[in-house]
């Protein structure tokens, strides 16, 4: 849903608390020239975040955040410090510049510090979208109407949901004129539906960077369509089932392998990826040849941010192609130590996916569970991405191509690795309203056999 | 420019030494006088003018806005970290962060905003926001918000008691701390890495409200914190021992008295033991807790599910809900634990991460039986919450008063329900943790907390540990690994048959408990003493790729 823009209505988001390209490079040229350090880096983040919060069919909390950060890091040598200001009057980043530098030079040696980037080239995003910066506190609250209106009529149903939007610049330069600057808007919106009796209860988000690609009225109605669904849930025996994950569920667990793809921890024998007698597996098999898994700044579904937080440039990196592993992160320093070449870490992740609807899916499956989430992801083994949680919100049984009923939730232990090993279907891929583990990603409902559920939860 | 050997050498590796550097003196006297580390636990200052006329102005213009009550946080909040691996720095960390926050009741509905403009008009267009805010979602409101009662204290304040501020002891005596202990465990065959930091938080945080409140208050908290990991030679296996130390609201005193360096040679012996311990068998064993570890199981299975706004929903879309609720169904009636079970809510501990003295809505906190004799007795409160319990209240001839768990993690976050130190009581038999063994046939002893998972009404969950040990006829008989128990709450403390007393009582705790939207982070310490639970499910969590 995407309401009327007023007309000479001004932005909502407070004068100045947007940095654009030129104000960022004053305010890190600023801290440079006071700078007396070998070199220093510095980057400048922050803006505008607005939110409203309801829970119990009922307003909860709502605000509006102006804030930005000054991060500065002075090196000597190979001796480097961080200090971290949101203070930027000139005393203040004096203070600062200053506190960094006596703190590098106190530092011992860091054998494994870089010297600064020099200029590097960055191509544009165009992430920053007047719809989510024209956003009131009235729109804000007519959204969370959305879910409050149909759940108070109901009766028996009780609401809970949370809208932010940010308007935000990141920015980063050093004493050698690199410069690097992104600005962006965001919206994130999730609800959840519980029944009045305590039985049932249902969840949908969606996130995107322009808000009037958002549906937040069909949003809220999916979670209360499948909070209607999710009542009186009945038990079924843990094991391993086919299951259908949808896209949120395969986003919790997908999102996670990005934590583990670092080319160093899998070098020193401490990984995944590690490979038995040295080395890693880069070039290996590592799941189903229908697999792929990428990063891409540029992806209109998830526009992200064309640099790192050293200012290393971002392009589109695969990691899994075919099934195979194809890339890890090096660090500049483990490249430089392993003779190949860095790469930056990525701010977002891609899945591709195939054509099938979850509803294919569901038609398809003799006996099967459904998954709408999952839930508290903990690490159980580091060896094979083993991690512990539960299904949270909308478990279902499907039988003979239907969904039959309503299941009580499970608590598994499963690694994306296997998961993605045992895959038989995969869906369309959806822009997510985060996971977990965080960071913005597109994945597709898939379908697996053999998910391990091992025990059951009385939680609704 | 010294390179690091000389560097060890020039601060003579004293573990735990201070000496304040006269570099970082200097840098710590730019930004606020120096003060020499009291010897005796430390008092505020008053609260300094100029913030207290912005604080003024922030309540005034809420007031103008059309609030009917609003407070206002004008807070510095400051971390400062160390981190090492090995035989190196991997980064030193300095943050301060300063702002306000205002928080404005307009027609029984919040409004917040907050700036890190620390102007008069800089702070009253704060104020004038969160009232905007509050009139725009009058028309999504349904119940009116109302607060407790709450005295108003015009002139108050309090400090984390300390002997030293860590933000006053060198950079360079943190580190050679650490590199000595990280020396230590590489010294253990089979040890090959070692990660370990230090770090600090201070938070000077100024408070006001439409009430009359004036506070000023001063947190310190300390958590020295090392991860070591042995690795099979064939890279078979890898196995990490970490959570070695328990963060405290202390000053730098704590982190002398830990003891890394002394300490961490035995940590790396007890990960290089774990490539050598028995995979588990899987099955039902009686298992014996240490406080290192149980602190972790209260905190998931007790703390969070009596959190009120919980159970009545507020937490629905993200955190999750409660299976305690609705409390009249559990209030007086619900049997949690035994009867020799006593869990008890307080802000007041000595070194506990939520002491404090007055919390985020200027209410002076009191202490709360949360489960009294086996059975739920209380909820975690703020003024909002409070009033929810009235009949609970009136019933027990108690007046209705928020319990002092309001909490903010930043001055540009909004307060609210987050919880306090919630411990498990000793019992009355002053047992020890070797009684508890010695009187065990077959079981599984664990000590520290490890991977952790729990649903969201807090019935399922599922621990790990650091280090598990397989208990036969009363004795320790070796070392187990892939150790992991599921158990459901209720089914969980009420097979707990036997406790540690007095003397065996030890705080746990964590910097990072997630909760709220926007997230926000708090730290939590809870009291326990070793416990013992009958015949609880155990399985094995290793497995190859």
């Amino acid at each position: 849903m995407s309401f009327p823009k007023r007309l000479f209505e001004r932005t909502e988001v407070p004068d100045g608390a947007v940095l654009s390209r030129n104000e960022s490079k004053s305010l890190i040229d600023r801290v440079v020239k006071m700078s007396k350090a070998e070199s220093v880096q510095v980057n400048v983040g922050g803006g505008y975040s607005a939110n409203v919060r309801f829970a119990d069919n009922q307003m909860s909390t709502a605000g509006g955040i102006t804030d930005y950060t000054v991060v500065i890091q002075s090196s000597f040598g190979k001796k480097h410090s961080v200090v971290t200001i949101n203070d930027v009057s000139d005393e203040a980043l004096q203070r600062a510049v200053k506190q960094s530098e006596d703190l590098a030079k106190l530092a011992p040696d860091d054998p494994e510090a870089m010297p600064a980037l020099p200029p590097q080239q960055y191509q544009e995003v165009n992430a920053y979208f007047d719809s989510v910066a024209n956003l009131t506190p009235a729109d804000r609250a007519k959204a969370a109407l959305t879910a409050l209106d149909p759940a108070r009529k109901a009766g028996d149903l009780a609401t809970a949901g949370f809208l932010v939007t940010n308007a935000s610049s990141t920015a980063l330069g050093n004493d050698k004129g690199m410069f690097a600057y992104y600005r962006s808007t965001n919206a994130n919106y999730t609800v959840t539906v519980r029944t009045k009796d305590g039985t049932g209860s249902g969840w949908a988000g969606g996130e995107h960077n322009d808000w009037s690609q958002l549906d937040i009225a069909g949003i809220s109605q999916r979670a209360l369509e499948k909070a209607k669904l999710s009542r009186a849930p009945v038990a079924i025996e843990p094991g391993r089932y086919t299951v259908i994950l949808e896209p949120q569920a395969v986003g919790d667990l997908v999102q996670l392998i990005g934590g583990y793809l670092d080319a160093r921890s899998a070098d020193e024998g401490r990984s995944p990826f590690s490979k038995q007698g040295g080395g890693n597996k880069v070039g290996e098999k590592i799941m189903d040849e229908r697999v792929n898994l990428f990063s891409d700044p540029f992806d209109p579904r998830v526009l992200s941010r064309p640099f790192d937080g050293q200012g290393f440039p971002l392009g589109k990196q695969v990691f899994v192609e075919n099934g195979v592993l194809k890339q890890l992160f090096y660090s500049r320093f483990w490249a430089q130590k392993q003779g190949k070449v860095a790469t930056g870490a990525p701010t977002s992740y891609v899945m591709s996916g195939g054509d099938a609807s979850v509803e294919d899916m569901i038609k398809g499956t003799e006996r099967g569970v459904l998954v709408t989430r999952l839930w508290y992801l903990r690490e159980v083994d580091p060896r094979t991405i083993l991690y512990t949680g539960l299904t949270r919100d909308g478990t279902f049984l499907i039988e003979n191509g239907k969904i039959s009923k309503a299941l009580k939730n499970f608590r598994f232990n499963e690694s994306p690795l296997f998961m993605l090993n045992n895959l038989q279907t995969l869906g369309r891929p959806v822009r997510l309203a985060g996971t977990e583990a965080g960071g913005a990603i597109v994945v597709p409902a898939i379908k697996v056999r053999d998910f391990n559920f091992t025990s059951l939860s009385d939680a609704v | 420019m010294s390179d690091r050997r000389e560097f060890l050498k020039k601060t003579g590796i004293a573990a735990g030494a201070i000496a304040a550097s006269s570099a970082l003196r200097k840098a710590e006297a730019a930004t606020t006088p120096f003060v020499a580390p009291p010897a005796s636990p430390a008092v505020a200052a008053p609260m300094d003018a100029a913030t207290k006329e912005l604080l003024m102005e922030a309540l005034n213009a809420a007031k103008m806005g059309g609030a009917s009550y609003a407070d206002a946080r004008i807070a510095r909040y400051r971390d400062n970290q160390v981190f090492t691996r090995e035989q190196q720095i991997i980064n030193v960390v300095d943050q301060d962060s300063m702002g306000c926050g205002v928080r404005a009741l307009v027609d029984g509905t919040w409004g917040f905003a907050a700036t890190r403009n620390l102007t008069k008009a800089g702070v009253a267009g704060a104020a004038r926001e969160a009232a905007a805010i509050a009139k725009a979602n009058r028309i999504a409101r349904d119940r009116a918000v109302q607060l407790a009662p709450s005295p108003s204290y015009p002139d108050a304040s309090w400090v984390t008691p300390h002997t030293i501020d860590p933000f006053t002891v060198a950079i360079e005596d943190k580190a050679a701390l650490l590199l000595k202990a990280n020396a230590e465990a590489m010294k253990v065959p089979g040890v090959k890495y070692v990660f370990s930091g230090l770090f600090f938080r201070k938070q000077e945080r100024n408070y006001a409200n439409t009430d009359g409140s004036v506070i000023n208050q001063i947190v310190l908290q300390s958590w020295p914190l090392m991860q070591i990991t042995a690795v099979a030679p064939d890279f078979s296996d890898f196995q990490n021992r970490g959570n070695v130390v328990q963060p405290a609201g202390r000053g730098y005193e704590y982190v002398t008295e830990c003891d890394l360096p002394g300490n961490s040679g035995k940590w790396g012996e007890e990960a290089a033991q774990k490539l050598k311990a028995k995979p588990v068998d899987v099955g039902r064993y009686d298992l014996v807790l240490d406080p290192s570890h149980l602190w972790l199981t209260i905190h998931e299975s007790i703390a969070h599910p009596t959190e009120l706004d919980r159970a009545m929903g507020y937490e629905a879309n993200y955190a999750g809900t409660s299976f305690v609720a609705p409390p009249e169904k559990y209030l007086g009636k619900f049997k949690y634990g035994p009867a020799f079970m006593n869990i008890r809510g307080d802000r007041a501990q000595a070194g506990a991460l939520a002491t404090i003295g007055y919390d985020d809505e200027g209410v002076k906190p009191d202490d709360f039986m949360i489960i009294k004799n086996g059975v739920v007795n209380d909820y975690q409160t703020t003024r909002e919450q409070a009033s929810w319990l009235k009949w609970w209240y009136d019933q027990q001839k108690q007046p209705t008063r928020s319990h002092g768990c309001s909490y903010a993690d930043s001055w540009s976050s909004v307060q609210f329900q987050r919880m306090p130190n919630v411990s498990l009581m000793p019992g009355e038999k002053d047992l020890k943790w070797e009684d508890l063994i010695a009187a065990t046939d077959r079981g599984i002893a664990i000590q520290g907390d490890g991977s952790f998972s729990i649903d969201q009404q807090r019935f399922n969950a599922q621990f790990g540990g650091q280090v598990f040990y397989e208990i036969r006829g009363g004795k320790i008989t070796g070392m187990l690994k892939d150790v992991a128990y599921q158990m459901r709450t209720p089914d969980f403390w009420n097979a707990m048959d036997m406790i540690g007393g007095k003397s065996s009582y030890r705080l746990g705790g964590s910097f990072f408990d997630g909760k709220g939207q926007p997230g926000q982070v708090n730290a939590v310490s809870h009291g326990a003493v070793p416990a013992r639970f009958k015949q609880i499910n155990v399985i094995n969590t290793g497995r190859k790729a």
